[in-house]
């Protein structure tokens, strides 16, 4: 696929929030000294009148933005997931998830694909962190579409929202006949024999292990799962049902992440054997990303090999 | 200050004391001791200065309030009372289940209540939040924030404090209610954060010093303050600890702690000796 598309949805992010500039002004960006990296230097460069820089203090900047929201007004603010959702969970939780206030936390550099920056900065917990305060929306969008539909839709929602971007460039999915909507899963590809869920740059892998897969003859149902939070239970009992098994792809840790909470809904409405691909217990290290999604089995290759296993013991 | 709002106000700030008293009986668990040091600003603010409607209080042009020392929610329900923003008699409920009145402020259930608090050092960041939205879009309303001195430790404060300063913010103004005793202690016993006025002058701070309970003084604060000069204000407030209950002032002990129902009685006659003392 020479002809691929990539982008990193960090970019999305950045031309997304300036596209919804455009169209409205009852918004404001704030960031903690990132904005060349999480891009919403997009936005500062063609609004700089409405892009606050809150410097390297990311608690602070999660309570400004619960504050602006308070008085009726838009706000969304950025770091990198580490900081957004880890540094300052405690802020997240009782400045905006208690008054349950229409922030939009936009996280970028997500997951191990962060790269050589290594552990420090490989968020693999965040999706866990906000999933588990009441009342939040996470969302982990699959590539530059979907990403930028999530910011618009994130926008318009009531109520405080988290969503996740990559830093490495992933190719692009989806075209202007896909209509995103928060809560809804996407079957991509179809297949009875087996389901591979997957959620953020492990959707392009999954579907590429659903091809290998068919060399096999297994016929794999691909779905893409980017509302974390909350989930779509319907797609999930459907495939449940109709195929017996599923493997879930994460670019996170197996805990509290897609998987986790896959699990729940199929052990309480239709129990069928699932297995976790993710981030087993540990920390990440650096490398490229590329080798390091690789060496933690976010890959293909991996997905096609435990999905067969799972597929051959139903 | 004239002398017939000065007395008004030590009335009313005395009925504030005996919710606070009632409320924390009723609940058998609370914060008395902030509450009562507090109250003779939390009077000023909502009796004097904060442009608030209990009729309407979600008024997009009111001024805002944030209780940072979320804590002495007491102090705050009971001015809110006496304000009209709910009927005195409610304050009983505090801190039961059902209740509207919860331990520490929730701004969904609250009438009244600008933002929800009790982790230290959030309230004020929220306020810079309130403060840089009413600059951004233009509007009018000031933004004031109580913090307390123990809750000057927060790191988060001063990364609020730096903020403020930066982004010229002078629509907002922070009350520390500096009655110099925490949980474990007087401050510097602690971990004190003093001296205080001069780390929100090095913040790039307007700061003004006052007895905490002389209206005088407060209002001289509060009028300055209205000034703006392109800086945030830090209005630094000398309290005592338990402020109007003898047994209680300048004592740790009351920072958490309910009065038993004999202790109640005591608190009581005493403020309301005080009260018919003023009226």
């Amino acid at each position: 696929m020479a002809d691929t598309v990539k982008i990193a949805t960090r970019e999305s992010y950045g031309n997304a929030l300036k596209a919804l500039a455009e169209k409205h002004d009852d918004f404001i960006v704030l960031d903690a000294d990132l904005a060349a990296a999480t891009k919403t230097g997009i936005f500062k460069k063609a609004f700089p009148e409405r892009f606050y820089d809150c410097g390297i203090a990311e608690q602070n900047m999660v309570s400004i933005a619960a504050g602006v929201a308070t008085t009726g007004k838009k706000v969304f603010c950025s770091s990198f997931a580490m900081f957004a959702a880890g540094r300052a969970f405690e802020q997240v939780r009782n400045s905006i998830g208690y008054p349950h206030l229409h922030v939009v936390i936009g996280a970028t550099h997500a997951g191990i694909s962060v790269g050589e920056d290594g552990a420090t900065h490989q968020c693999n917990e965040d999706l866990a962190l906000m999933s588990v305060i009441p009342g939040m929306t996470v969302i982990n969008p699959a590539d530059d579409y979907e990403a930028k539909a999530a910011v618009f839709a994130a926008y318009e929602h009531d109520g405080p929202v988290y969503i996740r971007f990559g830093r490495l460039a992933t190719p692009v999915l989806f075209d202007d006949s896909y209509k995103f909507e928060i809560g809804k899963g996407v079957e991509m590809k179809d297949g009875n024999d087996i389901t591979i869920i997957a959620t953020g740059l492990m959707v392009n892998e999954a579907l590429t292990a659903a091809d290998a897969l068919k060399a096999d003859g297994i016929n794999a149902r691909v779905i893409n799962i980017s509302t974390i939070k909350p989930i779509d239970k319907d797609i999930i009992i459907k495939a449940a049902k109709e195929t017996g098994a599923i493997v879930t792809a994460e670019e996170h840790s197996v805990i509290g992440g897609l998987g986790s909470a896959v699990t729940d809904v199929v052990c309480e409405s239709c129990p069928v054997p699932v297995k976790k691909i993710g981030v087993e217990d540990r920390f990440g290290y650096s490398g490229p990303a590329k080798d390091l999604l690789v060496k933690f089995g976010l890959c293909a290759e991996n997905i096609a090999k435990v999905t067969k296993e799972l597929y051959n013991n139903k | 200050m004239k002398a017939d709002a000065k007395k008004e106000l030590e009335i009313i700030a005395c009925k504030v004391r005996m919710g606070v008293i009632e409320s924390v009986h009723a609940a058998k668990s609370g914060h008395p001791g902030g509450s009562l040091s507090s109250s003779d600003i939390l009077t000023y603010l909502y009796f004097n200065k904060l442009n608030v409607d209990p009729k309407n209080p979600d008024m997009p042009e009111r001024d805002r309030f944030v209780l940072s020392k979320g804590h002495i929610a007491p102090g705050l329900y009971s001015v809110l009372a006496q304000k009209g923003f709910f009927p005195v008699e409610d304050l009983k409920t505090l801190r039961h289940i059902g209740s509207f009145l919860q331990g520490h402020p929730d701004k969904k259930g609250t009438p009244g209540v600008d933002m929800s608090s009790g982790s230290l050092g959030q309230g004020i960041s929220c306020a810079v939040g309130m403060a840089l939205s009413a600059k951004h879009f233009g509007n009018n309303y000031n933004v004031y924030a109580l913090l307390g001195d123990g809750e000057c430790e927060e790191g988060q404060v001063w990364e609020a404090a730096m903020f403020a300063a930066n982004k010229k913010l002078d629509n907002l103004v922070a009350i520390v209610d500096f009655n110099g005793l925490q949980i474990d202690g007087t401050l510097d016993e602690v971990n004190s954060p003093a001296p205080l006025d001069e780390k929100f002058k090095a913040f790039g701070w307007n700061v003004i010093t006052i007895d905490g309970h002389n209206f005088d003084e407060i209002d001289e604060a509060f009028n300055k303050a209205s000034s703006k000069n392109g800086k945030p204000t830090a209005i630094i407030a000398k309290t005592v600890k338990g402020k109007g209950v003898s047994f209680m002032e300048n004592q740790v002990g009351w920072h958490g702690s309910a009065p038993n129902d004999e202790q109640y009685e005591i608190a009581m006659q005493e403020l309301n000796a005080a009260l018919a003392k003023l009226q």
